[in-house]
């Protein structure tokens, strides 16, 4: 469909503009979300419909409405006394010229002038602003109402921290395996993620359907399965590549900061941890509980009774959880980063431990070694000037991020830290939550794309847009998303905000899709080997 | 029907308008219907709006003649007479012009010849003319005895009559008249409720 929709009647850069819609296009087509092009003077335009709305040129039409029964007389008034309008905001702007065809689509700095056509956007117009499937970019789904794929470069994402949002069951986990199939496949990057419900690894579930296929079923060489619960992995029938034990003397001070909330501790307590933590040192947890009370503490340690008893009773929680361990006898992280190194994505399964506790802390402690890892290399490669000594770059997924993210912690969580220090050290976050609203805005201002399906909490939608150019538009654009498999993306990786349809993921065809021939013969292959 | 069938001769003649009388008494076109004069250098285009039959002298008014007939044809039976002494005459509004091959829709430079000959339009050079809406806007704006919506009215309908879709004709006018008419709504709804089919 490359009809005319209508002409640029008004508008300004600031707002967007006015399209007055032809006779022969149906305001009832239309819809938010979608994809046009204005075709100016000199330049052509690309824009979203942000809103519709009727119009009349002369008001007494609404008051005294004429017989549209008849058939004759409502189709002379159809665009001419009553027509439809749309609010187009343009994002980018290519020249008619060859050097700016060269440059590519840039951003808008003016409107296209008045009465200019505005047409839906074709296959062409989709592909010069987003670009086609190549080394690079990656199909992630269909521009609303378009038959069109859209391609996300995802060097470029994953270069800055990611957020997907939306509402709980509107399709975050499937939006996020496309997106980690995507890395994988087309990025240098590799992902490290906390897979709290076990979604991602192995298999994952979907709504009233047969369980979907997880990375490692797709991607068998390239995806290592790492569990807490090994009896739960192997219930479900998942191979893993290891096992991850947590020791007590590998929990520090601010691992515990950070479940202040979650263990239901005092500020003074979590004050005394560090105080301990000094005395004791590395053995501290296991020292602190064998203390029988406030007066048992060593010279120098000035620690309430009430304090050390909140903090024991804490302490207490976190001893229970069944992968910690006085020693760990295996060293999580280093397996996990030789993965890494190898260019292997890792997804660690929580199995039955869905608490919150356990996923914060896991997720905190891996988390903070191996961004101290990532750092001390890029340190030592900057040193030494080779950036051939620069680890892979890395993507940390983790889901609930408002527990990490929010005002209170984001300052002490590494998550926190990786965010606000984008990629200096190799290491990005993709941050998969419900509740944006919860997170630092901060951390959120810093997040280079996101990707977000419905949200309908209007505090929601404003934490996700703040900052955002245009967030009007987009706000209308974001609350009218359908409940299941749309999302709206902006940021970084887009030239432009644009409502999509994620392509397909759990059907036979579409693991095909996903996963070429080519990986399988890899594996034949390795078989040999 | 002839192809150009002449209607009458042009006896008063303005830059807006002409009147012509006809040859035969009561056989003037009917109203709306599109007629025209001049030669091929340069022919005028109007749109018959009103028409009148009177007695030729002005002085001199009709007398009721039917006291003893039996029928209305009788009295010209018996009175032969009468059609030379009555004279039927028509109006035109002057809606468009041709020069050599070009028409316009907007009026001429110069206004029609006395005892120019009127000559009806074919259909074919109604769907001509039909193809742009312009003279709407002079029949609206122009100062007739007869209302201008009833005008419009009539000529657009006798206009459709030569197309072969009525429908689509008819609504492209109205998309016309309702730009035209965005400040009038009434106006509007009276013509396309005089219109449609």
């Amino acid at each position: 469909m490359t009809e005319r929709l209508g002409i640029v009647v008004s508008g300004s850069l600031n707002k967007g503009v006015e399209v007055r819609l032809d006779s022969s296009a149906s305001i009832e087509d239309m819809a938010v979300g979608r994809f046009v092009t204005i075709e100016g003077e000199k330049r052509r335009f690309f824009g979203m419909i942000t809103d519709v709305s009727l119009g009349m040129t002369d008001q007494r039409l609404s008051l005294t409405p004429p017989d549209v029964s008849d058939p004759f007389i409502a189709e002379v008034l159809a665009g001419t006394s009553t027509f439809g309008m749309l609010h187009v905001s343009p994002n980018l702007v290519i020249g008619g010229d060859a050097t700016a065809i060269l440059e590519g689509p840039q951003p808008v700095k003016t409107i296209p002038s008045h009465f200019s056509a505005v047409k839906l956007s074709t296959q062409e117009d989709v592909e010069l602003v987003f670009g086609t499937e190549d080394e690079k970019r990656f199909f992630i789904g269909n521009p609303l109402d378009m038959e069109v794929k859209l391609c996300l470069n995802l060097e470029e994402l994953v270069k800055r921290s990611n957020g997907i949002f939306g509402k709980s069951g509107t399709g975050k986990t499937f939006l996020t395996r496309i997106l980690l199939i995507g890395m994988l496949q087309k990025s240098q990057a590799v992902n490290l993620v906390f897979d709290m419900h076990n979604e991602y690894g192995w298999a994952g579930t979907r709504e009233g359907g047969p369980p979907v296929k997880g990375l490692k079923q797709l991607f068998q060489s390239r995806v290592a399965v790492f569990t807490l619960d090994e009896e739960n992995s192997r219930h479900r029938g998942v191979s893993t590549d290891g096992v991850v034990r947590i020791g007590y003397d590998e929990i520090e001070p601010d691992d515990i900061a950070l479940l202040r909330q979650t263990l239901n501790l005092t500020d003074l307590a979590v004050e005394a941890v560090h105080q301990l933590f000094r005395k004791f040192g590395k053995n501290w947890i296991q020292d602190t509980l064998d203390l029988k009370g406030a007066e048992e503490l060593p010279e120098g340690l000035n620690i309430h009774e009430g304090t050390l008893l909140n903090l024991q009773r804490g302490l207490a929680t976190i001893r229970r959880l069944p992968f910690i361990e006085p020693h760990s006898p295996v060293n999580a992280v280093k397996a996990i980063l030789e993965h890494l190194d190898r260019g292997i994505n890792v997804v660690l399964e929580f199995g039955r431990y869905r608490d919150i506790t356990a996923y914060v802390l896991v997720a905190n402690m891996l988390s903070r070694r191996i961004y101290d890892q990532y750092q001390s290399r890029v340190e030592k490669a900057d040193a030494a000037a080779k950036e051939s000594l620069k680890p892979r770059p890395l993507v940390i997924t983790i889901e609930e991020a408002h527990k990490f993210l929010n005002p209170e912690v984001a300052g002490q969580t590494i998550f926190g830290k990786i965010a606000r220090e984008m990629r200096k050290y190799n290491v990005t976050l993709l941050v998969i939550d419900q509740r944006p609203s919860g997170i630092d805005s901060e951390v959120m201002s810093q997040m280079g794309t996101k990707i977000t399906c419905l949200l309908d909490n209007d505090r929601d939608i404003d934490s996700v847009l703040a900052g955002v150019s245009g967030r009007n538009e987009l706000k209308s654009v974001l609350a009218k998303l359908a409940a299941k498999q749309q999302a709206l993306i902006f940021g970084h990786a887009v030239p432009m905000p644009v409502a999509f349809q994620p392509r397909e993921y759990g059907s036979a065809q579409s693991y095909r899709d996903f996963a070429p021939q080519k990986d399988a013969e890899e594996a034949i292959e390795k078989l040999w080997d | 029907m002839a192809e150009v069938q002449r209607v009458g001769e042009v006896i008063e003649a303005s830059t807006t308008g002409f009147t012509a009388q006809c040859y035969e008494l009561y056989q003037m076109p009917p109203l709306g219907s599109l007629v025209k004069t001049g030669d091929s250098a340069a022919e005028l285009y109007g749109i018959v709006y009103n028409a009148t039959t009177a007695s030729l002298e002005p002085g001199r008014r009709p007398i009721a003649r039917g006291k003893d007939e039996d029928s209305e044809e009788a009295i010209y039976r018996s009175s032969p007479q009468l059609a030379k002494l009555l004279r039927s005459e028509f109006e035109v509004l002057v809606v468009g012009h041709k020069e050599g091959d070009r028409l316009y829709q907007h009026l001429p430079p110069q206004p029609a010849r006395i005892h120019g000959f009127v000559y009806q339009c074919s259909p074919d050079e109604l769907k001509d003319f039909g193809k742009s809406f312009d003279f709407l806007n002079i029949i609206l704006n122009a100062h007739l005895p007869v209302p201008g919506e009833e005008l419009v009215a009539a000529s657009l309908r006798r206009m459709s009559q030569a197309h072969d879709d009525r429908r689509a004709f008819l609504v492209a006018a109205g998309k016309e008249l309702a730009i035209l008419l965005s400040g009038n709504l009434n106006q509007l709804n009276t013509i396309l409720g005089r219109i449609k089919l």
